[in-house]
């Protein structure tokens, strides 16, 4: 596996038919991203990064070229192999947290892993993640609602690294917080990057996207 | 399983809701299981009234003019049944019991009221084969005694030991006949029952009218009838014999398209209470499409989405038909008590009121049929829920 790309793109479209006529959200874009990489993805609105963004985590398929997941391609698998893939190897921070707010902060960072392990090891795992995100151990039992933004977030990262993925994609991962906790939880995301963790992140904040190490612009569904 | 959980804990979190849908589950199962275990307190209610008679036979004389209908007074005035014939259909009839009888009627007279009665004329030994008596002692042989139906007896006010006046000569009342409600057989509760001895001594012998035959095995009657009719009945119509399970029959058919009736009521009250189930989890779907988007998007696979809702339908279904399951039994328990004394008070057979066992069977069909009703209710939003796109229903507010 070493030298192979985590993610490569090859002139891969995102066509949108609309009744107004078709939407080129992503037009040939051809990238590769290696491992260990921490890529910021910027670019105005409605140029395509979430596009880009959902397609690198399996959310969605290209309508033309090809995409590869350390070297398997996607854009034929089915939904369910998709799944298994968000499940297993792509962590999400999304910029609304989105916790489920039915389970308390630990049962939201074992969501993804005790579909497929034990409560017992789930347990184990959520914990030890939860506190490498210097989450206090009382705050486990509380309910999303009952925690900060800063809280839900660092719960929200823990959630996405939990089942240790190859990449952690994070969508504006800063964009609802203060700039002292958003700097917090960029430090976060960094010492991710150091232990090895590959991260791309979509932001239009220029401090947020210092903090990574190549920067992808995009503009009109074109890379720039 | 932590989607059962989640389940769970969203039916909590909307505790209102979640109670209401389940009531409607409740009130369906209700209704199906009551209205079918009342159903069939009314068919134990109707038989209870005339089941006494299901294991008899009754042979008529046959009249070309006669309808076949017992009751038909015609039978009694044209035409009767000879010895010779009830020595055959004693022949016929084997080791079952035969009861003939003879049917007339008689001025009574008992005090200032006076009036026609009818009155059973039968061998001593077969009165208390055929009453029950509720006071005193049963006629016997040629002692001038007699016997008043239950009904006339309230009525007239009479005890064992009054006096009444039947044909302009006093005699004594020795015994009165427990209520026996209607009959193919006898109608004895408005009646004067006699022997047969007493009868004859004042007026004479006679032919009889009727010829009871108890069939002690259901399953014989067919048999038994048919024995009669080749017996009696091989060069030309001499009687007819009346098999009461026809009767029974014609009315059981009936009180089956009663309960059917019932249960339709019943069933129609649980869709109801499925179209509010499919309500709220329509509205779960649509006020989770966020939630559902991200748990999509974090590994939770279609058929998993799909189970969570589904638990969700069926928890309601199972808690609406676990309390509606109580609360008819409750309710089955009052009918058919009520049935019971109601059959008491009637005097009726024995041991009146619905078996357990069918009770328990309508219970069980009711919840079975509720729980099965919320899941088909459950299925359309929650297979939506799972159909959903997961980078849509995440961007939905």
């Amino acid at each position: 596996m070493s030298g192979e790309p985590i993610l490569r793109f090859e002139e891969v479209s995102k066509i949108y038919p609309l009744p107004a006529g078709d939407v080129v959200a992503l037009d040939l874009v051809s990238l590769t991203v290696d491992p260990g990489e921490f890529i910021a993805v910027m670019g105005p609105s409605g140029s395509g990064k979430s596009t880009l963004l959902n397609l690198m985590g399996c959310l969605d398929v290209p309508t033309r070229g090809k995409i590869y997941l350390s070297g398997q391609e996607i854009s034929r698998m089915s939904d369910d192999d998709l799944t298994r893939l968000r499940r297993d190897r792509i962590g999400f921070v999304f910029q609304q947290f989105n916790l489920i707010p039915l389970l308390s902060a630990v049962e939201n960072v074992e969501f993804p892993i005790i579909l497929t392990t034990d409560r017992e090891e789930s347990r184990r795992r959520a914990i030890e993640v939860m506190r490498a995100m210097h989450l206090n151990d009382a705050l486990f039992t509380h309910r999303p609602a009952e925690l900060s933004g800063g809280e839900q977030q660092r719960v929200a990262i823990a959630r996405a690294l939990v089942n240790d993925p190859d990449l952690l994609l994070c969508d504006e991962p800063t964009g609802n917080l203060d700039s002292k906790t958003g700097t917090a939880i960029m430090e976060i995301l960094a010492e991710e990057n150091r232990e090895g963790k590959t991260v791309i992140m979509v932001t239009h904040d220029p401090n947020v996207a210092a903090y990574a190490r190549r920067t992808i612009r995009i503009v009109d569904g074109r890379l720039a | 399983m932590i989607f059962f959980d989640l389940a769970v804990r969203n039916l909590k979190r909307h505790k209102v809701r979640s109670v209401l849908a389940t009531v409607g589950i409740i009130i369906g199962v209700i209704a199906i299981a009551s209205l079918g275990v009342m159903g069939s307190s009314l068919s134990v209610l109707f038989s209870g009234m005339v089941s006494d008679v299901s294991d008899t036979l009754l042979v008529t004389p046959h009249l070309a003019a006669s309808s076949g209908d017992p009751f038909d007074p015609r039978n009694t005035l044209a035409a009767r049944i000879s010895d010779k014939n009830l020595g055959l259909i004693e022949k016929a009839a084997g080791e079952h019991r035969v009861v003939p009888m003879i049917l007339a009627s008689d001025r009574l007279h008992v005090r200032d009221a006076s009036g026609y009665v009818t009155m059973y004329a039968m061998p001593a030994a077969d009165i208390p084969f055929l009453l029950e008596e509720e006071a005193g002692i049963y006629p016997q042989g040629r002692s001038s005694g007699v016997m008043v139906g239950s009904l006339l007896a309230d009525e007239l006010d009479l005890h064992p030991g009054s006096r009444i006046e039947v044909g302009g000569e006093s005699v004594r009342v020795v015994g009165i006949a427990a209520e026996r409600g209607m009959a193919i057989d006898i109608n004895p509760d408005y009646a004067v029952i006699v022997t047969e001895d007493w009868y004859t001594e004042r007026h004479g012998g006679q032919d009889y009218s009727r010829v009871v035959v108890k069939v002690g095995d259901l399953s014989e009657i067919e048999g038994v009838k048919a024995a009669i009719d080749q017996q009696i009945n091989r060069r030309k119509e001499v009687v007819d014999v009346l098999d009461s399970r026809e009767i029974l029959e014609i009315f059981y058919e009936t009180t089956d398209a009663i309960n059917i009736f019932l249960l339709g009521i019943g069933a129609v009250s649980l869709l109801v209470a499925s179209v509010s189930i499919l309500n709220v989890m329509i509205i779960s779907v649509t006020e989770r499409t966020g939630e559902i988007g991200l748990m999509r998007s974090i590994g939770a696979r279609k058929r998993e989405v799909l189970r969570m809702f589904l638990y969700e339908s069926l928890v309601l279904g199972i808690a609406g038909s676990i309390a509606g399951g109580i609360v008819s039994i409750a309710v089955a328990y009052y009918v058919t008590t009520t049935v019971a004394e109601y059959l008491t008070d009637f005097a009726m057979s024995a041991g009146a009121g619905i078996p357990v066992t069918v009770v328990i069977g309508y219970v069980a069909f009711a919840m079975a049929f509720g729980t099965a009703t919320s899941i088909v209710a459950g299925f359309y939003p929650a297979w939506k829920a799972a159909q959903l796109n997961p980078i849509e229903a995440l961007r939905y507010e």
